[in-house]
Parts: structure tokens; sequence; C-alpha cells
């Protein structure tokens, strides 16, 4: 980064933790070294399970009274936090080490003003008084781009906005000016927009004050974007370690090439497009509005969804980006009439089922299908997996027996095992349960998919096979698919036409090749910009 | 917050209503007859109509009930011929037995009911939230355990045998304290809490556990949340996250059963009352019964009612104040 020799803050060798499980010990980080400069930025990558966050996590010495063996060398300056007493690693934290999460929401207490909770960890470690902790607490809320510092300080956890809080989180880590920040996956639980902000403002408070940071990540756009270096992470070792740019552009081994291959790209060739056919779902000015809680009397509504129109033609898959609150979950539940529009129409092959009454709409229901985003929550977990994908097909009046094969050559058809359908879903991965749901949702042989942000909950590699599995089963299913994700790289590899939501509004809809290229709206072109690409 | 409120508010009436009509159902429109309860069984004819006259019974039941409830928001005057008790708004009925309004034998007593819950409250709140926090931080060791046989144990413990153990330890053989006797709080300070002391305690110690139970739960949940971690994370001592953080969370269930418990107990502390002598408005409750002074426990079954439904309602206020999130609507 720099030509001046740098002072090393952070040096680790031979980190292994480990943790006692029945009959032995799981090894979550082995053998792990590497150093950080002053005013650098080295990013861990890994999938989940790879040991990054265990590692992140044993450098302030926050494995103490876990049971976990933490053994090696980590010296933060020149004190090793694993020879240290408990109090002298209190001091060390916050102090010189200062850390930031993924979920700023839970990270703060929620019953006290955020300012007092910035000023607490300040005077812990300055001494300082009441007054000027609480002028310290202002002044980094300021410096982290919070408007109106000195009266927002007054506010709690829940009255700020997901970027606003991890802003908070930031100016809590900065009060002490600590030498190194670790950040464990900071921007996940963020919109791409907000994501885009928060990493300016760790490289700009980097070259500001000299503080080194430790991105903990499983996005490799965001290491790309924001580190020098890279340290690949696999079952709890180092897979390969380098400067960001030669890593993720000639990377040694295959694992990081396996993970480079997985990952959805905004550049690189375009994806082929399937031939448009006429439409299957018609949506008309379809809005749908929530009453807010707390509201007076009717007064404070929310259009989640206002006015939207579109076609979903038969055979393509329609891509639906936005942001959380744009309202693409909303239009999704309502294209499958899972949630009663306020007002506009959806026609299903000439039916307008926006109205149907339920009974009515029971005929229909078999040709629209949902696949949810968390697999977990939209399984039961007291019934088998061959129960669970039956359960539709009993539904509409197959016999046991029936169902019950027929779920099983389901599974064998997603790639499951189908002897496995007397299991339940918990002895299932993140990704086998994802293909649980998509076996369910195809019991019936729909017509219409709709896939609400169905690999968001999975790692990159997962996330690659569950598309593949999508992509082959629209083929031979002659599906049409409504796309549902945050992610616009996703969304690009696996759609024909993409629909860009914004505030409740439809703001753009196109072919991908043309959207992607040059887009026509403002806020898709923001939305694009704001994704860190790799290298 | 103002137009809860005032929902909250119309909902009460509306409960409160439905209850008197369930009272009256219960005590007044029943087979046997109040005017033969009122007067005993040597009454002769004339004299159980006059009777009758005067408490209203010879009316339709419909307007009897209209009575009532004109009584409770405007007064009303109990009379045959130059005989009148007057009773004034709002008026719950008339103890002929006592010769007094009901609300007035009700208004006598609540002194002394509200003495007793609220020490009772401060005892057990004090036990039951340190026993439940030590409880949280020793989880599974020697401390954990000891609290929680304790706690069953007292949970256990019907409060006529703790109350007995009490006084036979305390008066009978330690000789540190007399048998108790009210005595007024504007009268003796310092003799009204010495003489309440046994009373506190028999009432606190079921409770205590109940409390202990609930905030160690509360404390556990609480030290496994992630802004916890991040105070760890930021070198903060753990007696302040254990007392300033975590806590916080703990006790806000707490709060908000306590307001419930309060209302409960205030008119239902009758096994303590009765085994102490306090004269408070469980004794009254079960003194009425015996007697059947039916206007009594009638009045007494609604203001037990309001008792309950007002503290939920100050439950449900103190838990929107303590926790800044939820909106009350």
């Amino acid at each position: 980064m720099t030509e001046r020799p740098v002072k090393t803050v952070l040096s680790v060798r031979d980190l292994t933790v480990e943790f006692p499980s029945d009959g032995g010990s799981l090894r979550a980080v082995d053998g792990v070294s590497f150093d950080l400069a002053a005013g650098g930025a080295l990013g861990i990558v890994g999938e989940s399970g790879s040991g990054k966050s265990t590692t992140a996590l044993a450098l302030l010495g926050l494995h103490r009274n876990s049971g976990a063996r933490v053994s090696g060398r980590i010296l933060v300056g020149d004190d090793d936090v694993n020879a240290l007493d408990d109090e002298a690693v209190r001091r060390l934290r916050g102090h010189h080490v200062a850390m930031i999460f993924q979920d700023p929401l839970s990270a703060l207490d929620p019953y006290y003003r955020i300012g007092d909770q910035i000023s607490e960890v300040y005077r812990t470690h300055s001494g300082a008084g009441r007054k000027a902790a609480w002028t310290r607490a202002v002044e980094v809320l300021d410096r982290v781009g919070i408007p109106d510092a000195a009266r927002r300080a007054r506010a709690r956890p829940h009255e700020f906005s997901g970027g606003m809080r991890q802003r908070a989180l930031i100016a809590m880590a900065l009060a002490c000016e600590p030498e190194i920040l670790v950040a464990d996956e900071p921007t996940s639980a963020l919109d791409v927009t907000v994501q885009a902000q928060i990493l300016d403002l760790l490289d700009e408070l980097r070259a500001d004050t000299g503080m080194a940071l430790l991105l903990i990540t499983h996005d490799l756009g965001v290491v790309s974007r924001s580190a020098d270096e890279v340290l690949v992470m696999q079952n709890g070792r180092t897979v390969e370690h380098g400067p960001v740019g030669e890593v993720l552009r000639a990377p040694a081994e295959p694992y990081t090439r396996a993970l480079l291959a997985a990952v959805p790209r905004l550049d690189g060739p375009a994806p082929a497009r399937r031939p448009a056919g006429e439409p299957l779902l018609t949506v008309t000015g379809l809005s749908r509005e929530f009453r807010r809680p707390g509201g007076g009397l009717g007064r404070d509504v929310l259009r989640a969804v206002d006015g939207v129109s579109l076609d979903v033609r038969r055979g393509e898959t329609l891509g639906v980006v936005g942001e959380s609150g744009s309202g693409k979950t909303t239009l999704a539940r309502m294209m499958v009439r899972l949630l009663e529009p306020t007002s506009g129409s959806v026609v299903f092959e000439g039916r307008d089922i926006a109205r149907l009454a339920e009974k009515r709409l029971r005929s229909v229901r078999r040709d629209l299908q949902m696949v949810f985003q968390d697999p977990v929550s939209s399984l039961n977990p007291r019934r088998t997996v061959g129960d669970s994908i039956a359960d539709p097909l009993r539904v509409q009046g197959m016999a046991g027996r029936e169902a019950l094969r027929t779920a099983r050559e389901l599974m064998e058809r997603v790639g499951l095992d189908p002897t496995r359908h007397d299991r339940y879903p918990h002895e299932f991965s993140g990704g086998q349960r994802q293909r649980m749901g998509i076996a369910r949702a195809l019991s019936l042989e729909p017509k219409l998919l709709v896939c609400d942000e169905p690999v968001s909950a999975l790692d990159v590699s997962t996330q690659a096979q569950i598309l593949d599995l999508l992509g082959g089963l629209q083929k031979e299913y002659d599906l049409t698919i409504v796309f549902v994700s945050h992610d616009l790289a996703v969304v690009r590899q696996v759609s024909d036409r993409v629909a860009v939501m914004h505030d409740g509004e439809l703001v753009e809809l196109g072919d991908a090749g043309r959207l992607y290229e040059s887009p026509r709206h403002e806020y898709t072109r923001a939305l694009l910009a704001a994704v860190p690409l790799l290298a | 917050m103002t137009s809860y409120l005032l929902r909250r508010l119309a909902g009460t009436v509306v409960l409160l209503v439905v209850m008197a009509a369930l009272v009256y159902v219960i005590f007044y429109a029943l087979p046997s007859n109040p005017a033969v309860l009122v007067c005993g069984k040597g009454c002769g004819g004339g004299q159980l109509a006059a009777i009758d006259h005067k408490l209203g019974l010879d009316q339709p039941e419909y307007l009897q009930f209209w009575h009532f409830l004109e009584g409770i928001v405007m007064g009303r005057d109990y009379s045959s011929g130059p005989d009148v008790s007057h009773c004034a708004a709002p008026c719950l009925g008339f103890s002929f037995q006592n010769d007094q309004p009901v609300l007035s034998l009700i208004a006598q007593r609540l002194p002394v009911s509200l003495s007793l819950t609220t020490g009772a409250m401060v005892v057990w709140l004090l036990i039951g939230v340190s026993a439940g926090v030590l409880s949280a931080l020793r989880e599974g060791r020697f401390t954990d355990r000891t609290v929680t046989a304790l706690s069953v144990l007292a949970f256990g413990t019907p409060i006529f045998v703790s109350g007995m153990l009490l006084l036979i330890l305390f008066c009978g053989f330690l000789h540190l304290l007399d048998f108790p006797v009210y005595v007024p709080l504007t009268e003796d300070p310092a003799a009204w809490a010495k003489n309440l002391l046994l009373p506190w305690f028999t009432l606190a110690i079921s409770q205590a556990a109940v409390y202990a139970r609930l905030t160690r739960t509360g404390m556990l949940e609480a030290l496994s949340e992630e802004h916890i971690r991040t105070f760890r994370a930021y070198g903060l001592r753990e007696r302040r996250i254990v007392g300033r953080h975590a806590l916080r969370g703990a006790l806000t269930p707490v709060i908000s059963i306590t307001a419930y418990d309060f209302g409960y107990i205030l008119v239902g502390a009758m096994l303590t009352e009765t085994l102490f002598g306090l004269p408070g408005l469980g004794q009254l409750i079960v003194q009425s019964s015996n007697n059947v002074d039916l206007p009594v426990v009638a009045g007494l079954t609604l203001v037990a009612g309001a008792a309950i439904v007002v503290a939920n309602t100050v439950a449900d206020l103190l838990y929107a104040v303590v926790d800044r999130r939820v909106v009350l609507a």
C-alpha cells in the first residue's frame, strides 16, 4: 500500500481452535498464520464452517470460558492474546482491537440510547467523565456519517435503518481509536447500495486513521473491492494466501478456482436466453397496502406494491430484483395469491385470480407453486421429508402409497437420495433442504414456479448447484419461473427478462442482456454501480 | 398512546358491566330467596315482603339489575317506609348484616391489604430476583442447583404450612416477635412494619420461588444475546454487562408480571390474612362467604375483577415504558 516500511500490528502464528465434542474434539481452526500491517486490509474468505468467524473471535480472546482450546500465538502489538490474563485481555478489547458484526440490530442493546452505548465503551477504556464521553460519542457518530449526530445519538437502535446501525457500530469501534478493526461479515445483512457506502466508509477510515482492517466475508466481490490481501479458508485450514489481485485473478489452488467459478458475475459472457412465448400470467395495476402498527385510525398506510403491471411469458425466467422493502416479495406472493391484492388484477390463463374465491382457487393452486428463501422454516420439522413432499399430492386427492412413491421419484429428480425419505429435515444440509423445497413445489407439476430468494441462505458453491438444478428442471418440466432476488449477479445469470423494483414500483423491465448493459433507469444504474466486482 | 388508553378504558368499562351482569345472575337471580337470608328463618310473611320491598326484590329482574348498575353510578336508597338506608355512589350494594354500604366495608379494609401486598411484593422481588440472577450466573453449578431445589420446596409448601412454621419459630421458640396485630401505618410506622414482617414473608416465599425461576430463565436468555457478546468484545467489565445490559432484558417480563400479581394478591390473600387475623379484603371475602352476606361477596367480586383488569393495563403500560420497541396499538 505504501512504500515506507509499515509496522505490523497483528501477527498470528499457527492458530488452532478446538471445540470439545462428544468423543473427541472438533478442530475449527487448524494452523492458520498471517500478519496485518498498520493501515492494511486482509480479507478472510470461506464458506460456512470454514473457521473464518472462529478465527476472528480468537483474536479478541472471545473463546475464553467457552471450553474451546486455543493454541498458537496472537500478537497484538507486543502482547500475546493467548498468554495474557483475563483482565489484560479485557483492556485490549475495544481499545486496541475492535470488532463489528454481521447483524448490527442484535449487536446493539435495544434498551439504551446509541450515544450511551458508545459513551460506555469509551469511558471503560479512557476513564473519561460522562460529559466528555457523550461528546466523544457524538463526534464519532458524526465521523461515520450519521446526519445530525448530536440529536440522533439519543435514538435507540430500532429507530435506525440497517445501514445507520452498522455505522453506529463502526462509531463504537472508532471511539477508542483501535489499531485493528475486525469486521465479521459487516455488510452481509445490508442492501447492495448500503453495502457500498459502508465499504467506502471503512476504506476512508483506514486511510485516515491508519487502522488495520481484518475483513471476514463469504463474498469474494467484497474482498476484491476492499482488501489488499486475501486468505482463503476451507475446513479450518489456509488454502491460499496472497495479494488480492494475484489470488483472484490467477488462483493457484483448485479450491479457490472452484470457488471463483461458482460466483455469478455481472461482467463476463452473457448466458444464453430462451425465446419468449405468449403471456402465461399478466399482472395489471397491482397494488397492496399494509397498515403500519401503531398508526392512528387508518391514516398510516404502507403501499408495499404500487401499481405494478407486467407479463410473465410461457417458458421464460423473469427475474425480479430490488432491495429490502422494494416490494418484490409482496409482488411474488400476490402472483400465486398467497396474498390478496388491494387492487389490480392477476390474470392466469384467462382467469383473474386476484379476486377468485378460495374454493374456486383450489384448481388453479396446483399450477402456481412457490419456493421460499428459508428451506428450514418452510418444512415441518416433525414430518419426514417424504411426507412433506407428498403432502401437496395427498391434498389434491392422491392415495397415500402412490403419493409417497411419487415423492421418492421427485427426491431422486432433485438430486436427493430417495432412500432417505423417512428422515427429518434437520438431518439434511441447507442445500439439500432447498432441494426438498423445490421437490415439494414440483410435486403437482405446476406451470409457474415463483422462487423467493431461493439461494440467498446458501454458500456460493451450493448456490451454483441449486441454480443448475432449477435450469435443468425448467427444461424438463417446461416451467415458467419468476426468480426473486436481491442479488443482481444471480438474477443476471438465470433470467431472460428482469424487472427492477424500487419503493413498491416497477422502475424498469427489459431483456436481461439489454438491462445489464445499458440500464435506462437511474435507480438500476445506481444499483449496478454498487455491486463490488471481482478482481 | 392516548388513543390506546382511551380504547383500553372503554374496553375495561364494557368488561366491568359484563362482570356486573354475571355477578348479578350468580348472587341475586338464584332461586334462593335473599330476603330469607337477610331476615333469618324465623321471619313471617309480612316481614319477608317488607324486606323484599326494601331490597327491591319485588321488581322484575331486569329492573333490579338496572337499579344495581344505576347504584354504581349514582348511588341509591334502600327504603321500606320510614327505614331508609342510603348508599352513596358508587354503590356496590348494602350489607344489612353490617348495616353499612359494601363500599365502605371495602374501603376500611383496603389499607390493610395494600400494606400486606406492597410489603410482600418488595420482599419477593428482592429475594426472587437476586436468587434468579445468582442462579443464572452459576448455571449448572452447586449454587444453581441449591436455588432450584429451594424454590421447588418453597413453591410446593402451602401458605398455611409456611405461615404456621414461621409463627411457631419466631413467636413460639425464638420469642423475637409477638403474634402479629395490625397497626395502621399512619399510627406507628415501626409497629406497622414489625407486625407485618411474618405475613410479608409468608406471602412472599412461594412468590419468590416463581420469580427466581422466571428471572433465571430471562437472565440466561439475555446473556446469550448478541449485544452481550458485543459488550464483551468491547472490553466492558463483566459486572457491568450483567448488571446493566443483561438484567435490563431479563427484568422486562418480571416487571409486567409483578403488576399482574399485585392486582391479584391485593384481593386474593385470603389464607395469609385469615392465618394472621389481618382485617383485609381476603378476610372479608371469607367472612362474608361464611355469613352468606351476598351483597358483600358480590361487591368484592366486582372489585377483584376491576383490580385485575387495572393491573393488566398497568402491566401493558409498564411494558411499553420499559421497552421502547413495544408499540401499544
